[in-house]
């Protein structure tokens, strides 16, 4: 078989794939449902309503989507200029950190300096991490894919030293954890009385920011000239090592508002299990919105609803809630497949 | 004891070459596929899933040899799928393998959940035992290292051998190179560029699966998450500083292990009291960074890594 460009795709073609895919999906997590002695129905059922299904549960989803929205943005990023940043989980934890370094008492000022202050902090540490492995592959070749997979390993253990040495809370009754953040130093909440926190609003603000840039600007332009063929692109004058730095750097500090947020918005301080692999579930979330920064904020939420509700299924009926995992490796690869025969189609030998 | 005396000391060495074992089978079957051209990041999850469907075949009563089959068979299907994905339809490798190491590690653990589920620590298995070869295992020093081992450590060395000898000896093994240095040139020749690469993906998932089932049938006897701990990832950066050959894979393996067996003895040194914990096990991961960093320069990529084929382009 090989592969042939179509090129006035129809609608049956653009939307038939993606379906399937979405349908596919389904069909395996019942069977796998099945598998574990339940109702494939009120599985799904009880995830849709665990996600969706009542104010908490909606506000909960919205608080799990909001770190998936900055990794994914961070992923999407990068991945357009052909960056592979897999290592969004170790710069979320660098924007945690200086968040509780910063946070804790060392700036005393009034929140009105002391957020901002935090956000670009945090920025900036998270694109310092992701700097090492850009100028690594800029510099001697190194590909990045591994660095910044190792680096994920390697930042862990540095935040699990801190936690335990000179970050511990000494209240903490001897769990590795760092101090609470001053109040000054956390994101209120949007609305009285409901459990949403502006680091939503912020992450939405990011979505279009990085729109704005990948679109409107000249640094988007070149991004996403080096993501389509870098030879090309520098054969016509744009500085490809330059941008994949610049690409970085963006990418990182994305990535760390995804650990400022959810120290100053949600947990207030900082531990070993603040994320559940939201560095690396935000591939899946910019893989799904097919790269493109808004549509990455509609991804974020359907992941985060799989998730929450897989969590709530599971307490309600037992299945384990792995199988939000595997509901979203094989939407993943079964994705990108359709993606794919949307615009190509297979032709017989 | 000071470090020399731990370097001449015969169990600082076995341990060595038990900790290089599941490394080597690994970064041979990462190799097979770098060579054909497909980098697979489904190595991390597919270790996961041998190491839990060996364990598992075991402990539901097949012999030890059959669990490392089951094992073989698992990683082989997930190769499977990583190989229809990448080859045929030439997507992503990149999110391809680290799509199928999420899916094989999400569904290693629901099988877990779902097989032992009120269990906190799992069941025990009576792993492989060590055999000493006779005579050769007296040697002083790499005696008890290299003939004192369990079997599947000398599968993983005889291996090397094997996988050499297929690789620059046999038509097979110049196909395998060819298309992932130049696929149009296989392709001149009548053979099958998808079928060669494949081929390669899926047997290479196989010794992955073998890897990660070492873990849990001869380097421990029991199925703990987080077990292979950026293992498959390590094994990305031993097959970079091999320079994709068989041999100097497995010299990289046995320095690695050498390396990680020896930050264990250092944290119990006096010298290793003060040092927290986490900068020892942070070690092998600035290794293999390293190791990156100093083979980069002069590596033989095979030219056609990444690169997809689409008979009929260009």
């Amino acid at each position: 078989m090989r592969l042939e460009p179509v090129a006035n795709p129809s609608l049956l073609r653009t939307t038939v794939p993606p379906a399937i895919a979405i349908g596919s999906t389904v069909v395996i997590a019942s069977l796998l449902a099945m598998a574990a002695g339940a109702n494939p129905f009120s599985v799904l059922g009880l995830i849709l309503k665990g996600a969706f299904g009542s104010k908490f549960a909606l506000l909960e989803t919205l608080n799990r989507a909001t770190p998936l929205i900055f990794t994914g943005l961070s992923v999407a990023v990068a991945f357009r200029a052909r960056l592979w940043n897999i290592g969004a989980e170790a710069q979320l934890y660098a924007g945690a950190l200086i968040t509780v370094v910063l946070g804790t008492g060392l700036l005393q000022w009034g929140a009105f300096a002391l957020l901002p202050t935090l956000v670009i902090a945090s920025v900036l540490a998270g694109a310092l991490v992701l700097l090492v492995p850009a100028l690594l592959k800029v510099r001697f070749g190194v590909d990045e894919v591994v660095t910044t997979l190792l680096f994920n390993f390697i930042f862990l253990l540095f935040i699990s030293m801190l936690l335990e040495g000179p970050l511990k809370d000494p209240m903490g009754m001897g769990w590795p954890k760092s101090e609470r953040l001053i109040s000054e130093a956390r994101l209120p909440r949007i609305v009285d009385g409901l459990r949403l926190h502006w680091g939503f609003a912020l992450a939405l603000i990011a979505a279009v920011v990085v729109w704005v840039i990948e679109r409107r600007t000249t640094l988007g332009y070149e991004m996403r000239a080096v993501g389509l063929n870098r030879e090309a692109a520098g054969f016509a004058g744009i500085p490809v090592n330059t941008v994949l730095i610049k690409t970085a750097l963006l990418s990182g500090g994305l990535a760390a508002l995804a650990g400022f947020s959810e120290v100053a918005g949600l947990k207030g301080n900082l531990t070993l299990d603040l994320s559940p692999g939201f560095g690396y579930t935000g591939i899946v979330v910019a893989m799904l919105a097919l790269l493109n920064p808004l549509a990455v904020i509609a991804a974020a939420l359907f992941v985060a609803g799989i998730f929450v509700g897989a969590d709530s299924m599971s307490r309600a009926v037992g299945v384990p809630s792995y199988l939000a995992d595997i509901m979203l490796a094989t939407a993943l690869l079964l994705m990108v497949l359709a993606i794919l025969l949307t615009r190509f189609r297979v032709v017989r030998e | 004891m000071d470090i020399f005396e731990i370097l001449l000391s015969a169990s600082f060495w076995t341990a060595a070459i038990r900790i290089a074992s599941p490394l080597i089978f690994a970064t041979l079957g990462e190799l097979i596929c770098e060579r054909a051209g497909v980098l697979n990041l489904g190595i991390e999850g597919i270790m996961v899933a041998g190491a839990f469907a060996g364990w598992m075949a075991v402990y539901s009563g097949t012999g030890l040899w059959m669990g490392v089959a089951v094992a073989m068979a698992v990683g082989m299907l997930f190769g499977l799928v990583h190989s229809l994905l990448t080859v045929p339809f030439g997507l992503s490798q990149h999110v391809v393998g680290l799509g199928v190491t999420l899916l094989a590690t999400s569904l290693t653990y629901y099988a877990y959940r779902l097989a032992l589920p009120e269990v906190t620590s799992p069941p025990k298995i009576e792993a492989f035992q060590p055999y000493e070869v006779p005579f050769l295992s007296d040697i002083p020093l790499i005696g008890p290292a290299l003939f004192a081992q369990t079997p599947l450590t000398y599968l993983a060395f005889i291996l090397v051998g094997v996988v050499g000898l297929v690789l620059y000896r046999t038509p097979l093994g110049l196909a395998l190179r060819a298309v992932g240095e130049n696929p149009s040139a296989v392709a001149a020749q009548g053979l099958s560029v998808t079928g060669i690469r494949m081929g390669a993906v899926i047997v290479g998932s196989g010794l992955m699966a073998v890897g990660g089932a070492f873990l849990t049938m001869s380097a421990f006897d029991s199925f703990f998450f987080e077990m292979v701990n950026g293992r498959g990832w390590i094994c990305i950066a031993l097959v970079v500083f091999g320079a994709w050959k068989p041999g100097k894979a497995l010299l990289g393996a046995v320095l690695f292990a050498a390396f990680d067996a020896l930050q264990i003895r250092v944290q119990q040194m006096p010298l290793g009291a003060d040092i927290p914990y986490q900068v020892f096990l942070m070690m092998p991961y600035f290794l293999s960074i390293l190791a990156l960093i100093v083979m980069s320069r002069r590596a033989e990529v095979p030219a056609a890594l990444m690169v997809p084929f689409n008979k009929g382009e260009r």
